[in-house]
């Protein structure tokens, strides 16, 4: 009996152990990395055809579009949220930042998400691990992550982002073609991945190191080549010059697919084996769901261009 | 009067063929488990791609792995046919000839497949690949010929406690019959959808299109030869392991018929997922049968276990009968794996489905997948912990070594796979942010538990190795007797049969 009893121990041990304290504690604050890398600036990518997928198939996009050159940061989303609010754009329920969508349309697919108009939560407040708070009149970053790529926001809260500005989220297409250009590489900068040139699972980053592995993030464009104390990175960006597109968080594109209306994420994170950061592998939830591996980064019309020619290619 | 030498015995006896498949299985799992999880960081791949000049394109990875399991996939089909011919009655040169077909088609289809997969894409090593495969095939149609249940020389008596029909039919002969005529139908199945690769359908996944709603006609054949073929394997060693502890009485009728009527309404919805909407419906219907089945299974086992075990006392006590149920590790772990099957694979399978719109489909589809794939890794390795434990049986394990053998395989497999199951439903239990603990105290658990056990099977197999170099070894007395032992009373009409022969002398 006792060798049947004691596995059974450890395991309600282990379920027990699980089980701590989940209240919500505010982050400490951590030391600032300065990467220089500006994530104010965008990037256009030309249209014309790239190959998609695993399978490469050829794919046009048809009109030329700016896609952030990072992700958004907890500091720029922070400042839309005081914005959004002074607007009346959105509004805090419960500690829920909540905002109004207009709704999917529904076609009673089976298993198709009803997503009906009304207000949907963008952001919880008192979500263990946020690095966003609201002291009542403003929002700020907890110090150290203002440069860290926004978490915890919904594909809503993304969505109302880049609406607020004017523009909008990528739609897949346009993510992997900004991710790999038009050679169908397997990561943005080429087909070998190595520890210090993503923040993913093998990674091991001056985070773990200096920190502990509870930041799971790193600031955005921090794999550039730059040394950070002793830790030497790789420079990840894509051919048209994004960083981290592979790794360090999910990001939400915009598409919404009739009969299902999942979002879709790109880029895997800090959390996944190198395949989840292939330049096609595809993550999808529910628009409401939010994570501390989940951030998005915004693309934008512009007006169209002469198709780019091999030359431009090449030079990229 | 054979020869008795290596070749023979590992090549032409029951016992020597389930070491040579169980050998190649542990090799391949050994060596291409390098290629991924956390071999991948600690470089432990980077050295087996070297040292074996792999060549790996990223996107070519679903290819690879297809392939691979495939080729372990074939090995335990082999396994499973080993023991069927050793177990139930046939003509020797029938049991010979589907052992041969077998053994020569899987090891082609293991080589070559994985040649081609791995180490550069030679076609003619592809289809080698389909050699192998076509080769089992065959040997699964001269299965279905040699286990003709109509054939009345192996009509049972009717005062037989094993289950059969008024006019005699061997109720347990016609529920292998019917596997492996389901399993042809499936393999079929696949077989057909399979050659349309490169011709109207990619190479993929099934976790991968899960939340896809308009899935094409191939790929809906693909995803119910999968998932037939993995039940069909189950059903099959639920039959063998009845065979080996000698299953019988009323519970052993019910069972048969219920194991009969189960899979092929499992068959059938199964592969009907292509144009029913509602396919699903059947296969719950055909699963609940064969369930049942196995569940009767079990419940014979402990008793007959507990029973065998108080033999020695008038009036035996709780404890008494709780004390022989688990005196024998390897007789009472093929019905403890079925019951915590229903744990870690049916009960998340029915628990998914009853929640998939409200939590399981609100999550990342990576989570969903870890789910969906972690419960069919479960129920592929818990029929290798049951062939295991059979085939340590087989080679003799006595004493400490079996309890050791034994408990450490019941219990490494089991903490592994409810550590599996609690890492992929965390979300349920536990906030993302302090997961932490939870993702590294169930990873650290998967690893002891997998770990362990392979460490018992590589010093068993090693053991079997160093045997193979002496002269007066265990091998040997395999050789001479190379059969498995079959408790079963024989059919009403003996047959002239080597094979029976052997059985009667019993």
């Amino acid at each position: 009996m006792r060798k049947i009893n004691l596995p059974s121990f450890v395991f309600v041990l282990f379920l027990l152990s699980s089980c701590i304290a989940q209240e919500f504690k505010e982050l400490e604050p951590i030391k600032y990395i300065e990467t220089g890398v500006n994530p104010s600036e965008w990037v256009q990518i030309p249209a014309g055809e790239f190959m998609k997928g695993q399978h490469r198939h050829k794919t046009i996009i048809e009109k030329p579009y700016e896609i952030m050159v990072t992700d958004v940061t907890n500091e720029q989303y922070a400042n839309y949220l005081s914005e959004a609010l002074e607007a009346g754009k959105i509004k805090i329920v419960n500690d829920s930042i909540m905002g109004y969508y207009p709704g999917d349309p529904f076609d009673g697919w089976k298993h198709e998400f009803k997503i009906t108009a009304g207000d949907k939560v963008y952001m919880y407040l008192k979500e263990p691990g946020i690095r966003i708070k609201y002291d009542g009149n403003k929002f700020s970053v907890i110090k150290g992550y203002e440069n860290h790529p926004v978490t915890f926001v919904s594909w809503f809260g993304a969505n109302a982002y880049a609406q607020f500005y004017g523009w909008r989220l990528p739609s897949e297409n346009e993510w992997e073609k900004a991710a790999r250009g038009k050679d169908g590489r397997t990561f943005p900068w080429g087909e070998e991945i190595s520890p210090n040139i993503a923040n993913y699972n093998s990674s091991h980053n001056l985070f773990e190191k200096i920190f502990h592995k509870d930041i799971t993030t790193t600031p955005v464009g921090f794999f550039n080549g730059k040394n950070y104390d002793g830790y030497q990175t790789l420079d990840n960006r894509s051919p048209y010059g994004l960083y981290d597109m592979a790794g360090n968080v999910w990001q939400w594109c915009g598409d919404d697919y009739p009969n299902m209306h999942y979002r879709y994420m790109r880029g895997g994170s800090r959390t996944n084996y190198e395949y989840n950061l292939f330049t096609w592998a595809r993550n999808s939830a529910g628009p409401s769901f939010y994570s501390m591996y989940v951030g998005f980064r915004c693309a934008r019309d512009v007006k169209p261009e002469p198709q780019e020619n091999n030359n431009q290619t090449d030079n990229q | 009067m054979k020869k008795l030498n290596r070749f023979n015995f590992l090549f032409r006896s029951t016992k020597g063929l389930v070491l040579v498949a169980i050998s190649l299985i542990s090799i391949v799992t050994a060596v291409w488990g390098t290629l991924s999880g956390p071999m991948v960081e600690w470089g432990v791949r980077d050295i087996t791609v070297r040292t074996l000049g792999m060549e790996l394109n990223h996107w070519e990875r679903e290819g690879r792995i297809i392939m691979l399991y495939h080729t372990i996939a074939m090995a335990v089909l082999a396994i499973e046919v080993y023991f069927i011919t050793s177990l139930v009655p046939m003509k020797k040169h029938q049991q010979t000839n589907i052992n041969a077909t077998i053994t020569v088609g899987y090891i082609t289809a293991m080589v070559f497949g994985l040649w081609f997969a791995y180490f550069g894409h030679e076609y003619i090593f592809h289809g080698l690949f389909l050699v192998g495969q076509s080769l089992i095939f065959f040997a699964g149609v001269s299965l279905a010929v040699a286990l003709w249940p109509w054939n009345k020389e192996y009509y049972l008596s009717p005062d037989s406690d094993y289950a059969h029909t008024k006019s005699g039919v061997d109720l347990e002969r016609l529920a292998f019959f019917t596997m492996a005529v389901l399993t042809l139908l499936s393999a079929m199945w696949g077989a057909v959808t399979g050659s349309y690769w490169k011709n109207g359908h990619e190479t993929f996944l099934a976790e991968n299109l899960i939340r896809n709603p308009h899935k094409t006609a191939l790929q809906k054949a693909i995803i119910g030869h999968l998932h037939i073929m993995l039940s069909l394997v189950a059903v099959a060693i639920t039959l063998i392991v009845g065979r080996w502890l000698d299953f019988k009485g009323a519970l052993h009728k019910w069972a048969m018929y219920l194991m009969i009527v189960g899979s092929i309404t499992l068959t059938l919805g199964a592969l009907s997922v292509v144009w029913l909407p509602w396919a699903h419906t059947i296969i719950y219907v055909g699963s609940v049968g064969v369930m049942l089945a196995a569940l009767l299974f079990v419940i014979f086992s402990w008793k007959k276990l507990i029973i065998e075990g108080t033999a020695d006392k008038d009036k035996p006590t709780f404890m008494d009968k709780i004390r022989a149920l688990f005196k024998d590790p390897l007789k009472f772990g093929p019905g403890w794996q079925m019951v915590f099957m229903n744990f870690t694979v049916s009960g998340v399978g029915i628990f998914m489905a009853i929640k998939l719109d409200k939590i399981f489909r609100v999550w990342p589809a990576r989570e969903e997948r870890i789910t969906l794939t972690g419960h069919w890794h479960i129920l592929a390795a818990l029929i290798a912990t049951i062939i295991i434990m059979y085939y340590w049986d087989i080679s003799g394990l006595k004493g400490k070594v079996r309890q050791w053998a034994g408990w450490i395989l019941i219990i490494g497999s089991d903490l592994a796979f409810a550590a599996a199951t609690v890492f992929s439903m965390k979300r349920l239990f536990v906030k993302e942010y302090f997961e932490a603990p939870v993702v590294n105290y169930t990873m650290l658990a998967m690893d002891f538990g997998l770990g362990i056990i392979l460490v018992v099977l590589a010093i068993f197999l090693g053991w079997r190795l160093f045997d193979l170099f002496k002269q007066e070894a265990l091998w040997k007395k395999e050789a001479e007797n190379p059969e498995l032992e079959i408790n079963r009373i024989l059919p009403a009409k003996p047959i002239k049969d080597a094979n029976v022969e052997m059985e009667v002398e019993k």
